[in-house]
């Protein structure tokens, strides 16, 4: 059944968007009831698309130009004087000033809405400097960072509707490229630390995988490709929640018992999604065997499609690795 | 043994005394701490404490209350002592600095003691946060959800200048015209290496501020009559150039062997070197403190 995950996890009538115009757009749309909100951009607020919110609102709106660490540390005073700010950049350039992030927001506890956006190798032409590949596995080491990566337009706008609920330092990892709508589950309850099963596993389920952000649509073709030799239903998760990963799925799979668990990622392979999946499971015995799909290397120019052929974020490159395995 | 704080006046000669007394006693205790960059402050500190700055001690969260961040954090001891000094905590509580568990950590730690505005420690941080404070207070002053535009005040250290991220703030600072916003840096010319001017000159300061579109001014910072003078002619409006007030202090102020000396940057005195330091302090042996002792 050729097809057959991508029709019924994506509705493709629905226009595609990229997370981080998403967030613009709720930003600008929430700032109208939440006056805590206050953004703060480096310079590139037309390409974090905090420009939506600026227009709107210019009394709260800081852009602090090209000058990242005191963003980040302006944000968190601001968070102590009891406003929300949401501080953007690119994910490099952001997390690259880990020490601001790590005293001034962390460990302050400051109610800072960290947003990365540009993550990945999916961003193409700019090439590996405007890359953020490694900012997943910086921001989950701090013990109170929220880490978050949507995989479309309604799982962006959940999490920030949520993170004005929730106290504590966040990290939000978005995408420069179009993201398919993912069609809603009636069942589905944004929760934290839950993530979205987009095809449920069964009995008879040999492979589960886990796919985060950008990487999503290639890791659900790859499983259309796999169909064709595979026996049994494929679980598919949206793994957006990375830090807390959701635990209680974890622990169906480990009593599900399937031959392979894979995570894949737009982010290099150690640090991120896959690393978290891996120290979850070594907590257990017997566990499946994990395979993780990242960014191996260093990133570099080229068209986001060509970037993703050759990184191996296609239907056919993943599912090769994962037949490899089996 | 126990320490009690004197009834006179936070800026006063014996409140003074009694501060670099439980500051050397405290860092003696704890084995280890930074009286050089601590003896320096203390001026400043009471000079800010002392009438300058509206807090509220049985409402420490005030939401209009002043904010102070020190943003050198190792010269924090100075700071606990006269937090102590305010009523906030109890003066033996001193004896608890750099302890496990303890609110009184090595580098101020707003998880464990909400009184610090910011956690720092890290170098070049604090100023950006104080910044992030005065400009979110005044978004909230300017529409009417405070009746009165609190204050922030943040001291830098000389040596703290050669971090990037302070340039960065002062730029900022410039930009945003926060002129709620009072910069005092501690200008004891010494870091861990040695002199600023010869591990990183920073001269000629006061010109590369004013270039920044601060309001500059200098001041001997030992000199506490001069200090609130300065303080207390400040003029805060919304929108007015940022503060920045360059005091001429000297490192170890107060104990002879420890002044100019970097090698007092970051080490405690033994037993004999806190009793020579509190003779020279007090005027007399220190078993006659009129405040008592912390150690022992």
């Amino acid at each position: 059944m050729a097809d057959f995950y991508k029709n019924k996890i994506f509705d493709f009538a629905a226009k595609s968007k990229a997370t981080r115009l998403s967030f613009g757009e709720e930003l600008a749309k929430l700032g109208e009831t939440n006056k805590s909100i206050v953004a703060l951009d480096a310079d590139l607020a037309k390409s974090t698309r905090t420009d939506l919110f600026a227009a709107k609102f210019p009394e709260r709106f800081f852009d602090m130009g090209i000058a990242e660490a005191n963003m980040i540390g302006t944000a968190a005073g601001m968070a102590n004087a009891g406003m929300i700010p949401f501080c953007a950049s690119f994910g490099c350039f952001l997390t690259g000033r880990f020490d601001q992030i790590r005293m001034s927001v962390s460990f302050t506890g400051a109610n800072v809405r960290l947003v990365g956006t540009h993550s990945g190798v999916g961003i193409g032409e700019d090439g590996h400097s405007q890359m953020a590949l490694e900012d997943l596995g910086l921001m989950r080491a701090l013990p109170n960072m929220t880490v978050f990566q949507p995989a479309d337009d309604s799982d962006t706008r959940n999490f920030i509707g949520w993170s004005l609920l929730n106290h504590g330092p966040c990290y939000l990892r978005l995408t420069r490229q179009n993201m398919p709508v993912i069609k809603t589950d009636e069942s589905y309850k944004f929760q934290v630390g839950q993530w979205q099963v987009l095809s449920h596993f069964q009995a008879d389920t040999k492979i589960v995988i886990l796919a985060s952000g950008g990487a999503l649509p290639a890791a659900v073709e790859a499983a259309d490709i796999l169909s064709e030799n595979i026996v049994g239903p494929i679980g598919i998760v949206n793994a957006n929640w990375i830090q807390p990963i959701d635990a209680k799925y974890l622990t169906q799979v480990l009593g599900l018992k399937p031959k392979l668990v894979v995570t894949v990622e737009d982010h290099y392979r150690n640090g991120g999604l896959g690393s978290a999946v891996a120290e979850f499971f070594s907590g257990f015995e017997n566990t499946p065997k994990l395979l993780r799909i990242g960014v191996e290397g260093f990133g570099q120019s080229g068209s986001p499609e060509d970037n993703y052929q050759h990184y191996g974020f296609t239907g056919p490159a993943i599912s090769k690795k994962i037949l490899s395995e089996l | 043994m126990s320490f009690s704080w004197p009834k006179s006046e936070l800026s006063s000669d014996l409140t003074r005394k009694a501060i670099r007394q439980s500051v050397l006693e405290s860092i003696h205790l704890a084995k280890s701490g930074h009286p050089g960059g601590s003896l320096s402050l203390v001026e400043i500190l009471c000079a800010i404490f002392d009438g300058s700055f509206a807090h509220d001690q049985r409402n420490p969260e005030w939401k209009e209350r002043d904010r102070f961040v020190l943003s050198k954090g190792h010269g924090v001891p100075a700071l606990y002592a006269v937090y102590s000094q305010l009523g906030y905590f109890e003066a033996n509580e001193m004896k608890g600095l750099r302890k496990l568990g303890h609110f009184l950590q090595g580098h101020p730690d707003r998880d464990k003691f909400k009184l610090m505005e910011a956690s720092t420690g890290s170098l070049g941080q604090g100023v950006s946060v104080a910044l992030g404070l005065a400009l979110a207070l005044r978004v909230q002053f300017e529409r009417g959800d405070l009746k009165r535009l609190p204050r922030v005040y943040c001291i830098v250290g000389d040596g703290e200048m050669q971090e990037g991220q302070v340039w960065e703030c002062l730029m900022a600072a410039g930009k945003y015209k926060a002129g709620n916003l009072i910069f005092v840096l501690d200008r004891n010319m010494g870091q861990i290496d040695g002199s600023t001017e010869e591990v990183m000159p920073l001269n000629p300061l006061d010109e590369k501020l004013r270039a920044f579109n601060l309001n500059v001014q200098t001041v001997d910072g030992h000199d506490t009559s001069a200090l609130k003078k300065y303080f207390s002619a400040i003029e805060v409006t919304p929108n007015a150039k940022s503060h920045f007030l360059i005091a001429n202090t000297v490192k170890g102020k107060g104990v002879s062997f420890m002044e100019h000396q970097a090698k007092w940057h970051g080490s405690a005195p033994d037993k004999d070197q806190l009793s020579k330091a509190l003779i020279e302090i007090l005027g007399h042996d220190s078993s006659n403190s009129p405040f008592g002792t912390l150690v022992g």
